[in-house]
């Protein structure tokens, strides 16, 4: 429910919306015509602060997709919904501490890290599974090589820190 | 409580773990999404600054233009000068001349060659670079001759067929990147009767094995004239090579003789064909089209004509003859036209063979004017469909721009880029790839990418490293505009607060910087921005600074001589026409005088003179214009700091 006095803080929230979801559509618009290849609007809207889950992300999607689906995403399409995304501040991230918590659930005899087998077993077979390339992209920077296992506490630390 | 657990528990725990899984998952494919883009933004600032180099080269061709109409006082001062410039090359070099007093001494022990070359060179060739020996400059231009011999047989375009059992192997730019070549090879087999490849131009230029992959090409080339084919690119240009770095790579290696290298490469560069047309349905040619790109003109025009993308054709009309008259027998056009105007191709030809080696596709429908690179054009899918259809072919295989998978089909499928230099603007960037094709089948493709320790590198580190990389030269571009930067910045900054909005702070950034680029994205690497979200934009400079030469010279001075420095080394390149590295002072001065005018640049002459002066270059009335231009360098506050970062973890 928008309110009228909310209207012209809004304005210009959209204006400048409008110009962050334009630059982050362009970097994936190969073919400079306006359209991204479906499979890249996941990373356009995480690139942009936002973390829906697949089964979120699908649904948007759909919002976005022409009638009879072309592979292709067109800006006009996306533009006014990523807005409204942005605008209600929906998808946000994780919190650190939730992260670490989460970890923590599949570390109940608190040991201060997860086996490599474990990690690959909780992450392909519960919740959204990975992908294959997902899972050895995680793998290649968490898993420590001597010990084989993920030191959660320390990996979480190296993420935030590599992100800011 | 207990050791049976009831069944309720279990569903509770395994609850419990799914929504941390889904939590973990959601966390890492944001992480991972967010590094990917990183990924992409560097690539874009690497290309658009690429382009935007290759703008400024082609700019150098209207400075030329330009000098060309001003010669008359140039002729006054320096007569030698214009003449030196355009005078040189029209005739063909004598094998003689270059080989007669040359000998390879015993105690060389690098490759040494057999002619009537055969497999066997090749294979001797590519064990002694692997081990960086070098080719003695004798076999070089003894190869050099030989192929230019053997390539000026050959017609504009090479045909060629395929067989289900005869397929053939395209492969893109390779810039001087020895170790792709190798890779290639060693995938996909040498070339051979039963093993045609066709290489699409760019082997030269950025990477430092240009020399090596020259070589290897070239000898194979004329070991199987028939099965290995090599299309011109954009690079193969002696006016670019001194730009982007062959040159300089001849003259380190070959200290001697680099100047008769450089000199034949120049003609051999002319004859390479334009492109290759395979089983009458594939166009294979280095850059692209245009929508009045004529197949039949391309096949009848005399290529060799085509010396550099520099040096557009003179336009012929009463004028000139006008001018000829006024300064009697030694006039410019006069000395240009030795012979008759027959020594260049008409406006319409040059353009054509511009338009192939420079355009690239777009999305967007016509043909437009290439505004990144300054030459050729962007064309649409209506182009491609237009000209492949009136010439009855189904495909267009070109290469010319870096892809990050190594290749990409647009235009409906009918259009291939194909690149196989990976890892070709920093490690990690991209990978290579070639095609592999025949008559009725769906070409496939290869990809590769050369790492070296950083081969199991996790996906962060790499992109880190190509950030890094990408954000420094940005950095770079803007310290060598801060002038203008600065005025463009305190024009908007009406309170002199010293803060921009991110909206007028980037509007200012692309204006000035001509670079499309996600502003906003980047801004926070480049500059600080306060709670309010408002930019310190003077805070972007801080961390760089252009090394002075000399203290006491303008700042705006140094910045404009590192701002043109590629420029600069081009012109003096060529005005030092026996490659000594040395031209004289007065010539040093005019130079600069022009080069002012032309690009309206406000220094004194006096600052100039001053700077020469005191960095004492001045060897006995010539100037070392190496090392003058080596002196421009930018340094970068945190460098010693970014060393150590890359050990995290």
């Amino acid at each position: 429910m928008a309110d009228d006095r909310d209207r012209d803080g809004t304005e210009v929230a959209v204006a400048e919306f409008h110009k962050k979801i334009k630059e982050a559509f362009e970097v994936f618009d190969h073919e400079s015509n306006s359209t991204v290849d479906v499979r890249e609007v996941g990373t356009i809207i995480r690139s942009l602060g936002c973390c829906p889950s697949e089964g979120e992300l699908h649904d948007l999607i759909a919002e976005v997709e022409e009638e009879e689906p072309t592979g292709y995403i067109r800006f006009e399409k996306f533009l006014p919904v990523m807005t409204e995304v942005l605008l209600e501040r929906r998808y946000r991230p994780i919190p650190e501490d939730i992260l670490l918590r989460a970890f923590e659930v599949l570390d109940p005899a608190k040991r201060g890290f997860l086996t490599k087998g474990e990690l690959i077993k909780y992450m392909t077979e519960e919740g959204e599974p990975f992908s294959q390339e997902e899972m050895e992209e995680m793998l290649s920077a968490a898993i420590d090589p001597e010990t084989n296992s993920i030191n959660y506490k320390d990996y979480i630390t190296m993420m935030v820190i590599d992100e800011n | 409580m207990g050791c049976g657990t009831s069944s309720a528990t279990e569903d509770k725990k395994s609850e419990k773990a799914l929504k941390a899984a889904l939590v973990i998952q959601n966390w890492y494919r944001g992480y991972r999404a967010r590094l990917k883009t990183r990924q992409r933004y560097a690539l874009t600032i690497f290309q658009s600054i690429e382009y935007a180099d290759e703008q400024g080269q082609l700019q150098l061709s209207k400075f030329f233009s330009f000098m060309l109409e001003n010669y008359t006082r140039v002729q006054e001062k320096e007569p030698g000068l214009v003449t030196r410039l355009f005078g040189s090359s029209i005739q063909d070099k004598d094998r003689q001349d270059y080989l007669g007093l040359l000998e390879v001494p015993d105690s060389y022990c690098g490759p040494r060659l057999q002619f009537p070359l055969t497999f066997t060179d090749i294979d001797l060739l590519i064990e002694a670079f692997k081990q960086q020996q070098i080719l003695h400059a004798y076999y070089v231009l003894e190869v050099l001759f030989e192929t230019k011999r053997v390539l000026q047989q050959m017609p504009n375009f090479t045909h060629t067929r395929t067989s289900p059992s005869k397929e053939i192997t395209i492969c893109g730019d390779l810039h001087g990147k020895l170790d792709d070549l190798f890779l290639i090879f060693y995938k996909n087999g040498l070339p051979s009767a039963s093993n045609p490849y066709v290489f699409n131009g760019d082997f030269v230029d950025r990477g430092k094995n240009s020399m090596e992959i020259l070589m290897i090409l070239f000898v194979s080339f004329l070991v199987y004239p028939n099965d290995l084919h090599l299309n011109r690119g954009n690079h193969e240009d002696f006016m670019m090579n001194m730009r982007y770095g062959f040159t300089k790579e001849i003259l380190h290696k070959y200290k001697l003789h680099g100047k008769k290298i450089l000199q034949i490469l120049e003609e051999v560069y002319t004859w390479l064909p334009i492109g290759t047309i395979i089983d009458n349905e594939v166009l294979v040619i280095h850059g692209g089209i245009s929508e009045s790109t004529d197949l039949n003109l391309l096949h009848r025009l005399e290529r060799n004509k085509m010396r550099s993308v520099l040096m557009p054709p003179i336009p012929m009309d009463g004028d000139c003859a006008e001018k000829k008259n006024k300064l009697g027998t030694t006039s410019l056009l006069g000395i240009r036209t030795s012979g008759s105007f027959s020594e260049q191709l008409t406006k319409q030809e040059w353009e054509q063979v511009v338009d192939i080696l420079w355009s690239d596709p777009r999305g967007k429908r016509g043909c437009y004017p290439n505004t990144n690179r300054g030459g050729g054009c962007y064309f649409g899918p209506d182009v491609t469909a237009k000209i492949l259809n009136k010439y009855h072919l189904k495909m267009l295989v070109r290469s010319h721009e870096c892809k990050p998978d190594g290749y990409e089909i647009c235009h409906d499928g009918k259009v291939i880029t194909i690149f196989s230099a990976s890892n070709y603007y920093e490690e990690g960037s991209n990978r290579g790839a070639y095609i592999r094709m025949s008559y009725g089948t769906t070409p496939r493709f290869f990809q590769y990418q050369i790492t070296r320790a950083t081969c199991f590198r996790p996906l962060y580190q790499r992109v880190n490293a190509i950030e890094s990389s990408a954000i420094r030269m940005l950095k770079e571009r803007m310290i060598s505009r801060k002038t203008d930067l600065t005025r463009a910045f305190q024009l908007q900054d009406r309170n002199k607060s010293g803060k921009l909005s991110m909206g007028q702070w980037a509007f200012s950034m692309e204006n000035v910087l001509g670079l499309n680029l996600p502003w906003r994205s980047l801004s926070s690497h480049l500059v600080t921005t306060d709670k309010d979200g408002n930019i310190d934009y003077m805070s972007g400079f801080q961390d760089v600074h252009i090394q002075k030469p000399v203290k006491e010279v303008q700042s705006t001075l140094i910045e404009t001589v590192y701002r043109y420095r590629s420029d600069l080394q081009i012109i003096f390149n060529i005005i030092d026409s026996d490659h000594s590295g040395l031209i004289s002072m007065e010539e040093f001065r005019c130079m600069w005088k022009l080069f002012k005018s032309h690009y309206s640049v406000h220094i004194d002459d006096s600052q100039f003179d001053e700077l020469a002066e005191r960095m004492d270059l001045n060897k006995d009335g010539s100037i070392d214009f190496n090392e003058f231009l080596k002196a421009f360098y930018v340094v970068h506050k945190f460098d010693k700091l970014n060393k150590s970062d890359n050990k995290l973890a």
